[in-house]
């Protein structure tokens, strides 16, 4: 382990070691770049490279079939003229907001209970059981629960004296209804995040509140949530940009539709690029929601100070 | 709707594939994978575009006289297999490899082989696909080989040839087979109603009132207390049986199933030339009459609501299960039809309309000659060869599809009557030439991705008909 060494050749009671140290410094550098190689080559060649492609592309009017030419800020023009652009970033903010907005409350609540209820990990691991299921089974096995016709969804909603919903056909339910299948798969995931969180809070805070006499809320509120924000920020970074990258749930379901409903970014970026093989617009897209993946990340880490704990 | 499904070829086409069909090699995922937290799925496009350029197909390149030949339907595979093997045995030096994918990936593997230079020799081609093709240079004109230079038009079902003739008069597909649009229905339900078949002879039809045709589906129509849609106190609120099928808003393929029949009995055509149009007609009042009547019927209670039939409406499902009574739908769907149990399939012509007959939309298929391939002459050969009575009859006896050539269509209407369908109301059509073209232009698909979202919101009430005026300028433009 080249990266220990200095701290065991210092507590050698030999009295060169300090200075064979001091001498060989230079090669774990060296050492530590071959050893970072692979993962560099990777980033380059896999994110990078191809990153600085889809910028590139995005001002180029590309079909794939014949070869592409620049056509310098045409395609962003377009972009911003586009109203099915516009659309899909609303659409796509709509379905963020209630996928994270019901999710992470969904699985702050599972997590505090998973820890304040059981100790079982059999109970504690069946919560993760919906995020072992694919996207895409998962996507059509609510599709077929919820059909207007034939869902057993549907069938239970007429049974209790309500109307059956469109659920996947109706432009109003669209987005809602594909925000909570996902909130269904991923709240076992964030759970188990927000859970590894409440685990590290010290034990002893609970006791000394409970001396005190506070209430199971009001240790949630004033200890859980207080300590718990480091996590719950990071969770919330991490969630937001999967969820802004919804895809194969609607391309299973809806394909987009009714109308524009559930056309969200990432299902739009598609078609541009794979129906209508328009590379260079498709890659325009690409590049506004890098942008607004920045930018979100960047308010969402400086509003929760996701860096700073205040454990200490 | 991008299922998984959509890509695997059923294993009885597998099966029957007498070569094992060609592995495609390394094919890019058809869509970017949603990866949690990871960034670099941002830039999903941009690495999937660049995997294009590098993987694509890397299926063994066609070397001396091996033909490589794509198709979609996976019923014809056995036919078209029917035909490479009669082939090979008059050409001994070359070999005919099929493979076959479904309709979704087909498109997207086509493109990704051709980007990257692994493409087929030949393959299956579409009427809203080829012209892209021909600005492109991607296929070949068949006037520049041997082989099909001596092409002769008068030799297929009448206008088929034509739809394949681009804009610089050359010849760029082999007329392969047509379809057309017919209704079909069980007799069971006809004679619940108190009709017969012949009810269904002769039918009018008119964007005002809807002729005998309304009348028909109305009656046809059965709502929750077993009220008939012509009848005193219908419910099209609660409505069981419909009298018309629905396949959707028709936005994703210029309604040729749901109302392309409806609108071309007006005699409204689609754009303003037989072929290579450079004016679509959508914002003529003919058709938006005829749209206006059409999906009227939902609120009448006589064709299912986008609400019930959603994204991926299946008439055929509907029928099946006695949830409608009459499906519109075209030739290629008689063999899934037919495979429907618990029911006694007739199928009727459509109705006649304002200009006196009925009218189908006429769309056929057709083999191209892709630029890439390294053996022209050879894959020439196995065109013309596509494009003979030898292996339209053989793919007519399938009973699957009508062939091109009118041998071939007359070996389909007879393996058809041999399983006991008249396909009459099919072909009919056709002899007669009460047909209206499929919309043969440039931009074929950005024109549906307008289309597709406006249609829908028609069918959902959430769109005025009058709105396709705006629409088809926008369409317009793009062919200017």
């Amino acid at each position: 382990m080249a990266i220990t060494s200095p701290g065991v050749a210092h507590s050698a009671p030999n009295g060169r070691t300090s200075v064979d140290a001091r001498r060989r410094r230079p090669d774990d550098t060296k050492l530590a770049l071959l050893f970072i190689l692979p993962a560099v080559i990777g980033l380059v060649v896999f994110y990078f490279w191809p990153l600085a492609r889809g910028i590139w592309l995005s001002f180029t009017s590309w079909d794939l079939l014949s070869p592409s030419q620049l056509i310098g800020f045409a395609n962003y023009q377009r972009m911003f003229a586009d109203p099915v652009f516009w659309n899909a970033v609303q659409v796509t903010l709509w379905y963020v907001v209630l996928n994270i907005g019901i999710q992470t409350i969904v699985a702050l609540v599972i997590a505090v209970l998973m820890q304040r209820l059981t100790q079982s990990t059999f109970v504690r691991s069946l919560i993760l059981a919906p995020f072992l299921v694919s996207n895409v089974v998962a996507a059509l096995v609510f599709f077929w629960i919820l059909d207007f016709q034939l869902g057993i969804g549907n069938q239970m909603l007429e049974w209790i004296g309500l109307d059956r919903i469109g659920f996947f056909t109706s432009e109003e339910w669209a987005i809602p209804t594909i925000a909570l299948v996902n909130v269904w798969r991923h709240m076992g995931y964030t759970a188990l995040l927000i859970f590894a969180g409440l685990q590290a809070i010290p034990a002893n805070l609970y006791e000394a509140a409970r001396v005190d006499g506070a209430s199971e809320t009001r240790m949630f509120t004033g200890i859980t949530l207080p300590l718990l924000r480091p996590i719950l920020g990071l969770v919330l970074i991490i969630s937001v940009i999967g969820s802004f990258q919804v895809f194969d749930t609607v391309s299973v379901t809806t394909g987009g539709g009714p109308v524009n409903a559930s056309r969200v970014l990432q299902v739009y970026i598609y078609e541009n690029a794979f129906a209508q093989f328009d590379f260079g617009y498709a890659s325009a897209l690409s590049v506004a929601m890098l942008a607004i993946l920045v930018v979100v990340t960047f308010f969402q880490y400086r509003i929760t100070r996701a860096g700073q704990t205040d454990l200490n | 709707m991008n299922t998984p499904n959509d890509s695997m070829p059923t294993p009885s086409a597998r099966a029957s594939a007498t070569p094992p069909a060609v592995a495609p090699g390394s094919a890019p995922a058809p869509g970017a994978r949603r990866t949690r937290r990871r960034w670099r799925a941002v830039a999903g496009t941009a690495v999937a575009a660049g995997m294009i350029a590098v993987s694509g197909c890397a299926g063994p390149a066609a070397t001396g006289t091996s033909i490589d030949y794509w198709l979609w339907e996976s019923l014809q595979l056995p036919g078209y297999q029917a035909c490479a093997d009669a082939f090979q045995e008059e050409n001994p030096d070359i070999q005919i490899r099929i493979t076959q994918y479904g309709w979704g990936d087909y498109w997207q593997k086509l493109t990704a082989g051709l980007v990257a230079g692994a493409g087929p020799d030949v393959f299956t081609d579409h009427l809203t696909k080829y012209p892209e093709f021909v600005t492109r240079d991607v296929i070949l004109p068949l006037d520049d080989f041997a082989a099909t230079a001596d092409f002769d038009p008068t030799g297929f079902q009448e206008g088929l040839a034509d739809l394949w003739v681009g804009q610089d008069g050359k010849q760029y597909g082999m007329p392969k087979d047509f379809d057309t649009i017919a209704l079909f229905y069980d007799n069971a339900m006809l004679e619940e109603a108190g009709m017969t078949p012949e009810d269904l002879e002769g039918l009018t039809w008119n964007p005002e009132d809807g002729g005998t045709f309304e009348e028909v589906i109305a009656h046809l129509s059965i709502d929750a207390n077993g009220v008939r849609g012509d009848e005193e106190g219908f419910d099209p609120n609660n409505v069981e049986v419909y009298g018309l099928a629905s396949g959707g808003s028709g936005g994703g393929g210029h309604g040729q199933t749901q109302w392309s029949w409806l609108a071309g009995a007006t005699g409204w055509e689609y754009t303003n030339a037989d072929v290579w149009g450079d004016e679509y007609n959508y914002d003529d009042p003919r058709l938006q009459a005829t749209l206006e009547w059409y999906f009227g019927l939902v609120d009448k209670g006589f064709l299912p609501s986008f609400e019930r039939v959603g994204t991926s409406p299946n008439p055929a499902q509907q029928l099946g299960s006695g949830q409608a009574a009459l499906s519109p739908d075209g030739s290629w769907t008689i063999a899934s039809y037919g495979r429907l149990e618990g029911i006694d399939l007739g199928i009727a012509s459509v109705p006649s309309g304002p200009i006196g007959h009925p009218v189908s939309m006429y769309n056929g298929l057709g083999d191209s000659i892709s630029a890439q391939t390294d053996t022209p002459e050879e894959a020439a050969e196995w065109v013309a060869f596509l494009g003979s009575d030898a292996c339209q009859v053989l793919i007519g006896q399938e009973g699957v599809v009508f062939p091109a050539r009118p041998a071939g269509t007359q070996a389909a209407i007879d393996a058809f009557n041999e399983r006991g369908v008249d396909v009459t109301p099919f072909t009919n059509l056709v002899e007669n030439d009460y047909t209206v073209l499929f919309p043969v232009t440039t931009n074929g698909a950005d024109v549906l991705s307008i289309l597709n979202p406006v249609m829908d919101g028609i069918y959902i009430g959430s769109r005025e008909v009058s709105s396709l005026t705006e629409v088809n300028a926008e369409i317009n433009s793009l062919l200017e």
